[in-house]
């Protein structure tokens, strides 16, 4: 995962206020320290490091721990993703019947590599582990809709749609 | 009361299928037929035939409609749900024969198997906690806490000779009699594993999707059995349907004062509460999932103390799989002997597979075990498709090894899976044919375990990181015969010294296709060559001058200009310029084009 962060913080008050109900809710729960931050990603679609510094504050959970779960869970996100997540899954099942193909095409039509987000916002590139789907086999979710049977060139169709 | 139920599957696999299109246009269909006093849709769980959803069935008629699309509704509901004439273009080919349409428990995919965790997957809502208690749900809590002692309880789980479902396939019994004592003194807890992390295992997820109340139950039971009054299920956020269903489930079971204070008016007081993971697959060790649970980085810590003694916030803590919960009630309603009486002699009950890869039936299968790797695959699994060859069939995921078509007749438990190098794992079960590279399999592996060791022991950071480098030279055909016996060094070293289960197998995969397709390697390193055709470095794309017509597609399609030729003459590819993507292949009308 990278950790540098690109995008400036755009949080507004509405949503700190969110996050401290949250906060407020949880925090006296044993173990709560991962609802917390789970939820503020809902809220803010990434944790950047002033989010942490919040939570930090109203928990009393040093920064450094905060970064530390944060940077250990793939599902964390240090920066924005793009408006349209794709996520081709790598699960066996999906490797087997060709996923590893499905993967690079799509780095190739969008320029970027796993990981990363297209310059302009659109697009985010991700794989993932088995979605569970593998009757579908090979899989990739864009945001939540499942594109089952895959084959490389129906991908710029697809990507089509949601440009 | 209706004459008619149409079960429609509403498990991950069906849903991304469009399952809830085809429930909205079923249900407004009914209503426009006026049948909607008469004939019932249903949402419910997993059926098991992922590969042709979205699945239905039509009780009692017993008919299962496969592929199913919007469009069909009309048709179902005109023609069979009112005039009684089953649409034959849909019904499931199987079941299909000269004398007419056959039982479901007929056909080969479902005859061998044998439901007991999943008996209620696809059979109920699992939204409504009333269609569980009708198929004897919660009987087997109130069993427990009005005629048995704790003791008992725990006796008649060793005595079934359950093993736990989710890898190991420690005794469950067992777990539970080190974590009894003290009852009632100290504070301990009941956990469930629904991390389920292995790449191409959704058992767990349809358990938790199809039958929700199963697992409470069971955690109930067993914080009766051990003495704890709280349990947490941890599960996979990659889940949501199988959270929203869990949440809903608690909600009910607490409303009819199945879970709370003072259950069945027995003095005893139990709660769930559901954390979501976060995408870590260590997490599914039982220390990182604690660890977890109470909020930290998911790294698992060395064992002794064990769980039983000190676990969750340092508790006396019991962990068990979803699988492993699903089968408890079964055990405690019919009795020890009776889950005894089906399985090996050291593996009793049966164990749901999660069948994927080149097979024709993908699904979730059910099977005693003791059933051959044969039956599997050739029966339920329909055999491979597109007349292939079976290659090998991995299972147990990232920590298992492949099993080669020489041990096909082999019964199934999890003593023999590790006697040939494999292992039984949560049950996954990936079949591969003629077209996959055994040394690509064993790279995808370690790239997942690299990826996903967290860090803490040496053996596992570094040394899974060695392993992938050596397996990545030999796919770039740049490796050497002394880095097969470095490669396996090191996977001795690594099983040996690594602090979790994670690190301790992560080698399987490899010393499994070593063991086994030892010839695939040596054919990397020797004569530069991948037999499957799927290293990219080691492939040649070539054109057959007899098959080209010279109609200049692929030079179009080509991205690097590595194909010349005159119009309508035949084309060469220029090797030193091919970057090897396949797209003139794909791009071929007359098949001219082949790789070695």
């Amino acid at each position: 995962m990278s950790t540098k962060q690109t995008v400036p913080f755009t949080g507004t008050p509405q949503q700190a206020e969110q996050l401290y109900k949250v906060i407020e809710e949880l925090k006296d729960q044993p173990g709560s320290l991962m609802p917390i931050m789970q939820q503020a990603q809902e809220i803010y679609g990434y944790l950047p490091i002033q989010v942490q510094t919040m939570i930090s504050d109203a928990t009393g959970h040093p920064l450094e721990e905060i970064y530390g779960v944060a940077t250990f869970y793939s599902m964390f996100n240090l920066n924005p993703k793009g408006k349209y997540r794709i996520s081709v899954c790598l699960g066996t099942a999906c490797y087997v019947k060709g996923a590893g193909r499905i993967y690079e095409k799509l780095q190739e039509l969008l320029g970027i590599q796993g990981g990363e987000c297209t310059a302009d916002g659109k697009f985010s590139l991700d794989a993932c582990r088995c979605v569970g789907a593998c009757g579908l086999a090979p899989v990739m979710m864009i945001n939540d809709d499942v594109y089952g049977r895959l084959t490389v060139d129906e991908l710029p169709a697809i990507l089509k749609k949601y440009q | 009361m209706y004459r008619t139920h149409v079960l429609v599957c509403g498990g991950t696999g069906c849903t991304a299928g469009g399952c809830e299109q085809v429930i909205a246009a079923l249900e407004s269909e009914v209503k426009k037929a006026g049948l909607d006093q008469e004939v019932c849709v249903v949402k419910t769980g997993c059926h098991g035939l992922c590969e042709l959803g979205p699945v239905m069935i039509v009780y009692p008629d017993d008919i299962l409609y496969v592929m199913v699309k919007p469009e069909d509704a009309a048709e179902i509901v005109q023609e069979h749900l009112l005039k009684g004439r089953p649409v034959s273009r849909l019904i499931y080919d199987e079941s299909v024969t000269a004398e007419g349409v056959k039982s479901l428990n007929d056909t080969a995919f479902y005859s061998k198997q044998k439901r007991v965790a999943l008996r209620n997957c696809g059979v109920i809502d699992p939204e409504k906690i009333d269609e569980y208690i009708a198929r004897d749900g919660y009987q087997a809590l109130g069993k427990v806490l009005t005629t048995m002692t704790p003791d008992e309880v725990i006796q008649t789980i060793l005595d079934s000779g359950l093993r736990g479902r989710g890898g190991a396939g420690f005794p469950t019994g067992l777990k539970w009699k080190f974590a009894c004592a003290n009852r009632g003194q100290v504070e301990k807890y009941v956990c469930c594993n629904a991390d389920e992390g292995d790449p191409g295992a959704f058992m767990d997820r349809s358990v938790l999707e199809g039958d929700p109340h199963v697992v409470l139950e069971a955690m109930a039971i067993a914080g009766y059995a051990i003495g704890a009054n709280q349990g947490y299920i941890y599960v996979r956020a990659e889940y949501p349907i199988a959270v929203q269903r869990l949440k809903i489930a608690i909600d009910q079971a607490r409303e009819y004062g199945l879970l709370g204070k003072n259950i069945f008016e027995s003095g005893f007081d139990f709660d769930i509460d559901i954390r979501l993971g976060a995408g870590a697959f260590v997490c599914g060790e039982e220390t990182a999932l604690m660890t977890s649970i109470e909020g930290k980085r998911g790294e698992p810590r060395p064992r002794p103390p064990f769980p039983a003694v000190k676990g969750l916030f340092g508790k006396p803590t019991i962990l068990n799989n979803v699988e492993t919960w699903a089968n408890i009630p079964q055990i405690i309603l019919n009795g020890p002997e009776w889950f005894a009486s089906m399985g090996t002699e050291k593996s009793k009950g049966t164990k749901v597979f999660a069948l994927g890869g080149k097979i024709n039936n993908t699904g979730l299968v059910e099977i005693p075990m003791g059933t051959t790797l044969r039956t599997i695959v050739e029966e339920i699994g329909g055999g491979i498709p597109n007349g292939k060859k079976f290659k090998a069939a991995q299972t147990g995921g990232p920590s298992g090894g492949c099993i080669p078509a020489e041990h096909l007749d082999v019964p199934i438990d999890y003593d023999n899976l590790i006697a040939i190098g494999s292992m039984m794992g949560s049950g996954g079960m990936i079949i591969m044919d003629e077209d996959n590279c055994m040394v690509d399999i064993a790279k995808f592996f370690l790239e997942f375990t690299v990826d996903e060791s967290c860090g803490k022991c040496t053996p596992c950071r570094i040394g899974t990181r060695r392993m992938m480098e050596i397996l990545e030279k030999i796919t770039e055909g740049k490796g050497t015969l002394e880095d097969l016996d470095k490669l396996e060094k090191l996977c001795y070293h690594i099983k040996e010294n690594s602090l979790c289960g994670l690190g301790q197998t992560a080698p399987n995969p490899v010393l499994s296709t070593l063991r086994y397709f030892r010839h695939e390697y040596v054919a990397h390193i020797v004569e530069k060559r991948c037999p499957a055709g799927v290293c990219k470095a080691l492939l040649s794309y070539t054109i057959d001058p007899d098959k080209c017509r010279g109609c200049t597609v692929c030079v179009r399609a080509c991205p690097a200009g590595a194909i010349t030729g005159a119009v309508k003459k035949a084309h060469v590819i220029d090797q030193s310029k091919c970057v090897k993507c396949g797209a003139c292949m794909d791009a071929c009308k007359f098949g001219a084009i082949s790789k070695k």
